[in-house]
């Protein structure tokens, strides 16, 4: 059997001239200029002292405070949508007195700054200097805890950053469940699974595909965040810098070698984010688009299809 | 196997179905006629529950549909109870709604496993023996993207026989499809009602209620018009709306 147009000489393809967008020339030029300059006189600026810069960039001191930024961060962002979740459940909740306390409590934190709310878990102790558990409105207390061995500056840094979290990741969380079509849901329960199986099966993974970008968001903005816990002298990235610049008053290699891991952290997230937003996108395109390494193999054995097999 | 009494179903101030008395006995394939807005839509929902009615009584399998009778109260029942009803139900939507981050053997696998506590193993035998009966032995591992409208909708029949109901409600599910893929769903469904499936059909395909039915319903705003054998209804209508209805469709 032959192909339709099978054997038939192809038409004269059209080699037309392009149009020509002097314009974007221009532009490149100027805009490739200015920041070449301003690249070049960064570089050259002896003021940013790049050796020592180099010097400490490895140091013990700096790689602790590394770690800490990147426990903060990676705890925070955990506890935040393990919360997220529940009070996004609790506003889709048919029970009114869940809905109201999971309302009241994003209004609360997301109605205050964050730093606020971090100095505010510093200073507990002078809010109530014993936090008992026990029999509610004044009862007899079962356990009891001094707040300042209980929420020190660590715990403080945690519990401010991860509570203001939950508040955040509690509206991404709710803005994903409402995206997943209705339909999906009657489906589910016409197969007899309840309304706890319908969500962790079937909406929670199909509202992921909405939920994971902002997250991605998310943990970029907290390991950025997590700087605000130096005001409660936490040894994370930044206040570890400025340790070194307080004594020699060497202030701006601090800031630019704080600025250049901040930069390394973030990259290495934006590539998770790729992947994992992949990983939630099946199902919903045809075809995924090749990853990166993908293309690079691809575009290697267009190149050299020798190279195949030896 | 479906017994309604005097059913009253209204959304606010809209009264949707007022008064639905009939009864499908097991193994009858039941097609239900009408205008958009007639309401028979929403009686196929209230069957599993999946709308309540405000009025009257309604059974299935000799059990009542959402509520328990206890001496002249009625109890309403617990979410489970509700959820293992419907288990025993299976539903055909017209949008399909095949779960789209699922391939189509993971689509029927689902509800076996996670209801009825079926092993992945079996669950997965099983999913395969669907796929073929309704023709999509090659197509497991493939998303609901990924196929046609007509082998999204047999994907989406082969998942709701996946929990062995003892009773297939249908909702309009060729009503979405280009007309050259109605034909393939209508022959899953025909051979299925040739097996001794209870079926009931809300459909506009008056072609499939006279071969397949054992029983025809008109409804109109919200009421049972006529029903009967389909040799009757659909080809010696009493009824002026029934006249009018199939005069527009034939």
């Amino acid at each position: 059997m032959t192909q339709p147009g099978e054997g038939r000489e192809l038409p004269e393809q059209i080699r037309a001239v392009p149009v020509r967008h002097p314009g974007r020339w221009v532009a490149a030029v100027v805009v490739g200029v200015v920041f070449a300059s301003i690249g070049y006189s960064f570089a050259r600026n002896p003021n940013i002292q790049w050796n020592i810069v180099w010097e400490r960039f490895f140091s013990q001191r700096i790689i602790d405070g590394v770690v800490l930024t990147i426990e903060l961060t990676v705890v925070s962002m955990l506890v935040g949508v393990i919360l997220g979740v529940i009070l996004a459940s609790m506003r889709q909740s048919p029970n009114p007195v869940l809905r109201a306390s999971s309302w009241f409590y994003i209004w609360l934190f997301r109605g205050t700054p964050v730093y606020v709310q971090i100095l505010f878990w510093f200073s507990i102790a002078a809010l109530y200097s014993q936090i008992n558990i026990g029999v509610p409105f004044g009862g007899a207390a079962i356990f009891s805890f001094d707040s300042n061995t209980l929420i020190t500056a660590i715990v403080a840094g945690f519990l401010a950053l991860s509570l203001n979290e939950g508040a955040y990741m509690a509206e991404i969380v709710r803005s994903g469940i409402i995206s997943v079509d209705h339909g999906q849901t009657e489906a589910a329960n016409a197969l007899g699974m309840t309304r706890l199986q319908t969500t962790r099966y079937v909406v929670l993974p199909q509202a992921m595909r909405v939920i994971v970008p902002p997250t991605g968001n998310e943990t970029i903005n907290m390991l950025k965040t997590t700087s605000l816990v130096s005001a409660i002298s936490i040894t994370e990235l930044l206040y570890a810098s400025q340790k070194f610049s307080s004594v020699d008053f060497r202030v701006i290699p601090m800031l630019v070698l704080a600025s250049i891991w901040y930069l390394i952290l973030t990259s290495v997230l934006y590539v998770c984010q790729y992947y994992i937003e992949r990983r939630y996108g099946r199902g919903t395109a045809r075809e995924l688009p090749p990853t990166p390494r993908q293309r690079v193999i691809a575009f290697w054995r267009n190149r050299f299809p020798a190279a195949e097999g030896s | 196997m479906v017994k309604a009494e005097a059913v009253h179903k209204s959304f606010g101030a809209l009264d949707v179905l007022k008064g639905i008395d009939l009864e499908v006995a097991r193994g009858e394939v039941m097609c239900i006629l009408g205008p958009s807005g007639s309401g028979k839509s929403t009686f196929l929902r209230c069957v599993n529950h999946l709308e309540q009615i405000n009025a009257g009584r309604l059974w299935v399998d000799g059990e009542m549909v959402g509520y328990r009778q206890d001496g002249d109260r009625l109890l309403t029942l617990s979410e489970k109870e509700i959820a293992e009803g419907r288990s025993a139900i299976g539903m055909v939507f017209q949008r399909f709604n095949l779960f789209p981050h699922m391939t189509a053997a993971q689509n029927i696998m689902l509800a076996p496993m996670k209801v009825r506590g079926v092993g992945r193993k079996e669950a997965k035998q099983r999913a395969g023996e669907l796929l073929e009966q309704v023709g999509l032995a090659d197509r497991g591992d493939t998303y609901p993207a990924q196929l046609s409208g007509g082998q999204q909708q047999r994907v989406a029949i082969a998942r709701a026989l996946a929990m062995d109901p003892k009773l297939m409600l249908f909702d309009e599910p060729t009503s979405a499809l280009d007309p050259e893929l109605v034909g393939e769903v209508l022959e899953v469904m025909r051979a299925l009602a040739k097996g001794g499936m209870t079926m009931v059909v809300v459909t506009h395909e008056i072609g499939f209620a006279k071969s397949a039915a054992d029983s025809v319903v008109f409804m109109d705003q919200g009421v049972i018009v006529e029903s009967g054998p389909p040799e009757e209804v659909l080809g010696n209508p009493q009824h002026a709306r029934t006249k009018a209805f199939l005069a527009e469709v034939l």
